[in-house]
């Protein structure tokens, strides 16, 4: 047990025992595949004629957004090469499918059908179509684990979309409440802000929704407000996730060039 | 027992039915039920401990417990060495286990789940997972309510394909 928390040759025979374990996650998933695809096969034909002018007007009022962002997004980076400041870049992203959940109702975690076979790494975020879910926290060769924003180990750096206030996303192993740390009394928080990722980490990329805040208790007795927020991610729900591709900072310290260096001598 | 032990055929069927408790033990329930999911290969284990000692022991218990381990993300050795404990006091046990009648055999598998549950817990919180409350013991009160009829089934398992 030592060994496998302070080693990382364990973790190696872990991943091979979790191949092993493969096969059975993928016949567990099967009924769950089965059921929709069975449901998919006998949909009402007035149900899918209903749903397909629904997406229809879904998807072009999101056309509508895209081309004001796309304006907005030039007339960001001409002020932001105005202000000499970094561009902000666009990250890759790839679909990946849930296949399971961890049993142990103490742990919120996932899994999902890629592993380092499919190039998935240690740390990568990941989304759904509301938000932040998690991020990768232990890989297999098919398969890897998410570790949702939820769990009670899990913190991650945020801010408020209205006022870019900062603060720190605690899960505390309930599905549907995360906690903000460390939030002032006179703090300008509100219900019903959007709370996004700041990006301070380098973990999750910056800007993404993570929750909305749900209650805000201001106890003078308290030297911190207490702030609880919704996930706007559906975490038991989505079965179809994105695995953001961005450059982590554990992975790539970043290189000293040589000048640089002679010259602080 | 004139038969050699690989002999007596079954091993395929034994390790079937760990491998339908390890799919048990992680298929996907409702949040709510989430709390009282069976510990399914605990429960398999006991049966096979309590039947055939000479053939499924601490070994087993042991692989068995490493698998579990990655199926639940804890710590490598967790389930491990729990399911050890739980296969060493069955063998210590097993004799007197054949004897009781079915309710007090539920009471004894409720008992050894819940050591279980408790040794799991306690590592589980020392490599820093926070636990809420008692609620962990739910599931070794489920074990025992099914083990009668786990009990059954395992019986006829055994008897159909004359393992011995």
């Amino acid at each position: 047990m030592a060994a496998d928390l302070y080693s990382a040759k364990v973790r190696d025979s872990r991943a091979y025992l979790s191949l092993l374990l493969t096969p059975l996650q993928w016949i567990v998933d099967v009924p769950s595949r089965v059921a929709g695809e069975v449901s998919e096969l006998v949909v009402d034909r007035r149900l899918l004629i209903k749903e397909n002018t629904y997406l229809k007007a879904e998807a072009l009022q999101l056309e509508l957004k895209t081309q004001q962002n796309a304006a907005l997004i030039q007339e960001n980076d001409r002020l932001r090469a105005l202000l000499k400041g970094a561009g902000r870049v666009q990250y890759d992203v790839g679909l990946v499918e849930l296949i399971g959940v961890n049993p142990d109702p103490f742990q919120h975690q996932v899994i999902i059908n890629q592993g380092s076979e499919q190039n998935v790494r240690l740390g990568q975020p990941v989304l759904d179509a509301g938000g932040i879910m998690g991020q990768v926290t232990e890989l297999a060769h098919y398969t890897s684990r998410v570790m949702l924003i939820t769990d009670a180990r899990h913190a991650l750096p945020v801010e408020i979309n209205r006022n870019g206030f900062r603060s720190i996303a605690l899960g505390k192993g309930q599905l549907d409440e995360l906690e903000l740390n460390y939030v002032p009394d006179t703090a300008d928080v509100q219900v019903g802000d959007l709370v996004v990722t700041s990006g301070l980490a380098g973990r999750f990329p910056r800007g993404y929704p993570v929750a909305e805040i749900r209650e805000v208790i201001r106890d003078p007795g308290q030297p911190f407000a207490k702030v609880i927020i919704t996930p706007t991610a559906l975490l038991d729900k989505s079965r179809h996730l994105l695995l953001v591709d961005m450059p982590l900072p554990l992975e790539e310290p970043a290189p000293v060039p040589d000048e640089s260096a002679t010259g602080v001598e | 027992m004139n038969k050699p032990s690989s002999g007596t055929g079954g091993g395929f069927i034994i390790l079937a039915t760990f491998l339908i408790g390890l799919m048990l033990s992680q298929i996907p329930l409702p949040h709510m039920f989430e709390w009282a999911r069976p510990e399914w290969v605990a429960l398999i284990l006991i049966y096979w401990v309590m039947a055939l000692p000479h053939r499924v022991g601490m070994g087993t218990a042991f692989f068995l417990g490493l698998l579990l381990d990655v199926i639940k993300g804890s710590v490598l050795g967790l389930n491990a060495l729990s399911l050890t404990i739980i296969a060493f006091l069955t063998l210590l046990l097993h004799q007197r286990l054949r004897m009781f009648p079915l309710a007090q055999q539920a009471l004894m598998v409720m008992v050894l789940v819940g050591i279980n549950q408790l040794l799991f817990h306690w590592m589980q919180a020392i490599t820093g997972y926070t636990g809420e409350a008692l609620i962990f013991l739910l599931p070794s009160i489920i074990s025992g309510l099914l083990w009668p009829w786990l009990f059954v089934v395992l019986r006829g398992v055994r008897r159909v394909f004359r393992i011995r």
